[in-house]
C-alpha cells in the first residue's frame, strides 16, 4: 500500500489527468464486451460465456483487413460486420437450441466454442502472438493537458465508446426496436404472443453484442497483442463489470466499467499489489450489499 | 497341477520372450529413439514448436550423414500443454513405453523441474534444453548424475545484464530507475536477482516505482502512466512476448520511450519482428540473433533455419539445436545409448558451436553450459534490429556465479 503516492497523485493536476484517461480507455473498451453480454443476458436470459471470442475475432479480423486494405477505418467496420454476422449465426445455430433448458447446457456449448475458435485462429493466424500496429493517422505525440498526457487514439477511443454507449441508450429507450427488446426482457413469452417476431428479435440482440465485442476487439487491436485464448481475460473482467452494474443494465454496465477502469488507474499508484484484489472485493461489496448490481432490478 | 502350472508359466515366458526379442532385436539394430517433450499447444505453444525445429535440424544432418552409431534418430514427441504433472507422466511413458533411449526435456522451468525427479528414478540420459532457472542444476540436491542443461542460466543472464546496465547507467549519469516484470515467480524474483547484482556494480541507483502486471494483461495503460508519473531516469523490464509487445506498442502513445531509457534482456525475434514501430535505443540483451556473435557459422545457421522453416529462430531453437548436438557428440564418444555413460561423457566435454562466444561451448562439471553468447545492445528498427552488441565478460560472469553459489549454500 503507498497512501502517499496516491495522495500526492490526487493532489497534481497532471497525475490526476493521466490516470482518469488511462482509467477511461481501460474503462470503455470494457463497456463495449460488457455491454454486448448484459444485453443478451437481460433479453434472453443466457450467460454468454463465448462473448470473448467475439472480441477475440474482432481484433483478428481487423488485423487481416488492415493489412489486406491498409485502412484501419474499413478494418474497424468488417470486425464489426462480421462479428454481427458471427453473432447470428452462434445464436440460430447453437444458442438457439438450447434457451430454457440447463445453464450447463448452454455453458457446455459456450465453452466448446471458445476452444474450437481458439484452435481456428491458432491454424489461421498461427499460434504466435500478433501485433497490427498504430494507424498512421495516430503516429502523432501524445497531448499534454493540464501537465497530464493524453494520447489522440486513446481520446478518440473514449470519444467512440460514449457515442455508442450514448446510442445503446437512447435505442433502448426512444426506439420501437429497443422497447421490443426491454420488454422482451421483461416478458419474451408475452411479446411473441403480442405478434413480434421473437426468433429475429433474440438474433438481433446477439448481433448487436457481436458487432460491440468485434468493435472492442479492433479499436483494442494497435495497442494490444493478438493472441489465440486472448478472450478470456476480457471475459473476466467483462463479468466483474455486468456483476457489479447489475446483469441486463447498460447503464450499469457503462458506470461500472468506469468504475473498474478508475480503480485500476489510481489503484495501481496507492495499491500497486493489490489492484485486480481490489476489483474483486468490490464486486464481493456489491454481492453482499446489493446483489442484484448498481442498476439491477430485484428479481421476485 | 505343479507340471501343467510350470508348464502354463514356461509358455507364457516363451511367447513373451518371442514376441519381444525380436522387437528390442529390431528397435536396437534400426532406429534409436530419442524421446522430446515440450509445450506444443495452448498460448505458449511457440516454445514446442520452435524448440521441435531446431532439434529437427540436427537429426537430419546426422541422419543424412548415417545416422548415430550406425542408427537412424526417430524423434519421439509428446505435448505436456506446459502442465508439470503431465510432464512427468510423458517422460516415463517416453522411456519405459515408447521405448525412447534417451530424453530431451525442451519444457518450461515448471516442468523441467518435475522431469528431473523422473529422470532421476529412471537412470535414462536427459538434456533439459530450455529450463533457465538456476537451482535446476546449481542446486546439489535437485542435481541429477544423468540430467544436464544446455540453456541459458539465469543467473549468468542477470550479472551480464546487471554490469551492462551498470556501465550504462554510469555513462548516461543515470540512477533513478523503475522496474516493470510479470507478477509471478519469474518476474518477481529474476528482477530481484538482476537489482541484486546491478547494486554491486553501482551502488548509487534508486528504485523510485515497481510495476507488476499480471501475465498476459491485455491492457498495461495504468502500468505505463504510473511508470512516467514516477518520472525515473530509466525503466528496467521483464515482460516478454506477448506482454512486452503490448507493452512497447501501448508505452508508444505515449511516448514513454523518449520520457525515459529502457533496458529489457527480453527482446527475441518473435518480438523484434512483430512490433510495427519498434523505437530505436532500447538496451536489448541477445537471446538469440544472427548477428552475435558475429560469425559466418552463426549467420549460416540462421539463414538456413529461415530458409527451412520460414521464420526467424527463437531463443529455445537454439538451444535445441545445440542440445542434440551435445548429445551426438556424447553419445560417440561413450559409444553407447546408457545413461551413466553417457552422463560421463558429457561432463566436462566441449563442442565447437556457432552459438558459442568464442565459437566453443563447455559443459561444466556441475551439469550446465558456459561460453554461450550474451551481449547487450540497442535496437533499432529494421534488422538486424539489435546493434552495437557487447559481449558479456565471461570471466566476470563464472566470478560473481561462484560468489552467488555460495550465498545459496551450494557449494
Amino acid at each position: 500500500m503507498d497512501l502517499d503516492a496516491l495522495g500526492h497523485c490526487l493532489a497534481t493536476a497532471a497525475c490526476v489527468v493521466t490516470q482518469t484517461t488511462s482509467g477511461l480507455i481501460v474503462g470503455m473498451l470494457l463497456f463495449l464486451v460488457a455491454a454486448g453480454l448484459t444485453l443478451i443476458f437481460g433479453v434472453l436470459k443466457v450467460v454468454n460465456f463465448a462473448h470473448g471470442t467475439f472480441y477475440m475475432l474482432g481484433g483478428y479480423v481487423a488485423f487481416t483487413t488492415l493489412a489486406v486494405t491498409s485502412s484501419y477505418t474499413l478494418a474497424v467496420l468488417a470486425a464489426a460486420a462480421a462479428m454481427a454476422l458471427f453473432g447470428v449465426l452462434f445464436e440460430r445455430l447453437l444458442i438457439a437450441r438450447v434457451y430454457g433448458s440447463n445453464v450447463l447446457m448452454q455453458l457446455l456449448i459456450c465453452y466448446a466454442v471458445v476452444l474450437i475458435f481458439d484452435d481456428v485462429v491458432k491454424i489461421v493466424w498461427g499460434p504466435d502472438f500478433h501485433a497490427m500496429g498504430m494507424p498512421p493517422a495516430f503516429q502523432v505525440p501524445p497531448l499534454f493537458i493540464a501537465g497530464g498526457v493524453v494520447p489522440p487514439f486513446y481520446a478518440v477511443l473514449i470519444g467512440i465508446a460514449a457515442v455508442i454507449a450514448l446510442a445503446l441508450g437512447l435505442g433502448l429507450a426512444m426506439t420501437r426496436l429497443g422497447k421490443t427488446v426491454r420488454a422482451a426482457a421483461i416478458n419474451a413469452p408475452m411479446v411473441g404472443v403480442l405478434g413480434i417476431n421473437t426468433t429475429l428479435l433474440f438474433a438481433v440482440v446477439f448481433a448487436v453484442g457481436g458487432a460491440l465485442a468485434g468493435l472492442a476487439g479492433a479499436l483494442a487491436a494497435p495497442v494490444r497483442s493478438l493472441s489465440p485464448g486472448m478472450g478470456f481475460s476480457i471475459l473476466i473482467e467483462s463479468f466483474i463489470v455486468t456483476v457489479i452494474g447489475g446483469m441486463g443494465s447498460i447503464a450499469g454496465a457503462l458506470v461500472a466499467a468506469l468504475v473498474v477502469g478508475l480503480l485500476r488507474g489510481f489503484g495501481t499508484i496507492g495499491f500497486p499489489n493489490f489492484t485486480d484484489g481490489m476489483i474483486y472485493a468490490a464486486m464481493i461489496l456489491i454481492l453482499v450489499f446489493r446483489p442484484q448490481g448498481l442498476f439491477g432490478r430485484r428479481t421476485a | 497341477m505343479r507340471t501343467r502350472g510350470i508348464g502354463r508359466r514356461s509358455i507364457l515366458g516363451g511367447t513373451a520372450g518371442l514376441l519381444a526379442a525380436p522387437w528390442v532385436a529390431r528397435a536396437q539394430a534400426k532406429t534409436l529413439r530419442i524421446g522430446m517433450q515440450s509445450i506444443f499447444s495452448g498460448p505458449i505453444a511457440l516454445v514446442g514448436t520452435s524448440s521441435r525445429a531446431g532439434v529437427q535440424m540436427e537429426v537430419e544432418r546426422i541422419n543424412s550423414a548415417g545416422g548415430l552409431l550406425g542408427r537412424q534418430i526417430e524423434i519421439v514427441y509428446r505435448d505436456s500443454k506446459g502442465q508439470p504433472q503431465e510432464a512427468a507422466r510423458v517422460a516415463r511413458e517416453l522411456v519405459n513405453s515408447a521405448g525412447c533411449e534417451l530424453l530431451l526435456d525442451a519444457e518450461a522451468s515448471s516442468g523441467a523441474f518435475a522431469v528431473q525427479e523422473v529422470v532421476r528414478d529412471l537412470g535414462v540420459a536427459c538434456i533439459h534444453c530450455n529450463s533457465e532457472t538456476s537451482s535446476l542444476t546449481a542446486d546439489p540436491k535437485i542435481r541429477v548424475p544423468t540430467a544436464f542443461r544446455v540453456a541459458r542460466q539465469g543467473v549468468h543472464d542477470a550479472i551480464a545484464g546487471s554490469a551492462y546496465l551498470a556501465e550504462f547507467a554510469n555513462a548516461n549519469k543515470i540512477t533513478k530507475w523503475a522496474t516493470c516484470s510479470p507478477d509471478y515467480a519469474y518476474g518477481r524474483d529474476t528482477t530481484a536477482q538482476y537489482l541484486q547484482f546491478f547494486k554491486k556494480f553501482k551502488s548509487d541507483i534508486e528504485v523510485v516505482t515497481e510495476a507488476w502486471p499480471k501475465l498476459g494483461q491485455p491492457d498495461l495503460t495504468e502500468v505505463i502512466t504510473k511508470l512516467i508519473q514516477a518520472k525515473p531516469q530509466a525503466l528496467f523490464t521483464l515482460l516478454y512476448a506477448g506482454d512486452l509487445s503490448a507493452f512497447v506498442n501501448q508505452g508508444n502513445v505515449y511516448a514513454l520511450f523518449s520520457q525515459m531509457k529502457v533496458a529489457c534482456p527480453n527482446f527475441d525475434y518473435p518480438v523484434l519482428t512483430t512490433i510495427k514501430n519498434l523505437p530505436a535505443g532500447i538496451q536489448a540483451a541477445t537471446r538469440y540473433i544472427e548477428t552475435f556473435p558475429d560469425t559466418a557459422a552463426n549467420k549460416a545457421w540462421g539463414e538456413s533455419y529461415r530458409k527451412k522453416y520460414n521464420e526467424f529462430p527463437t531463443n529455445w531453437s537454439w538451444e535445441n539445436s545445440l542440445a542434440v548436438q551435445f548429445m551426438e557428440a556424447a553419445v560417440k564418444k561413450a559409444n553407447s545409448t546408457d545413461g551413466k555413460a553417457v552422463a560421463a561423457a558429457l561432463v566436462g566435454m566441449k563442442v565447437n558451436s556457432p552459438f558459442g562466444v568464442d565459437g566453443t561451448i563447455t559443459m561444466r562439471d556441475d551439469h550446465t553450459t558456459i561460453g554461450y553468447a550474451i551481449g547487450w545492445g540497442q535496437t533499432v528498427p529494421q534488422p538486424p534490429y539489435i546493434t552495437s552488441v557487447k559481449p558479456a565478460d565471461w570471466g566476470k560472469i563464472l566470478e560473481l556465479e561462484t560468489e552467488w553459489k555460495k550465498q545459496q549454500h551450494y557449494i
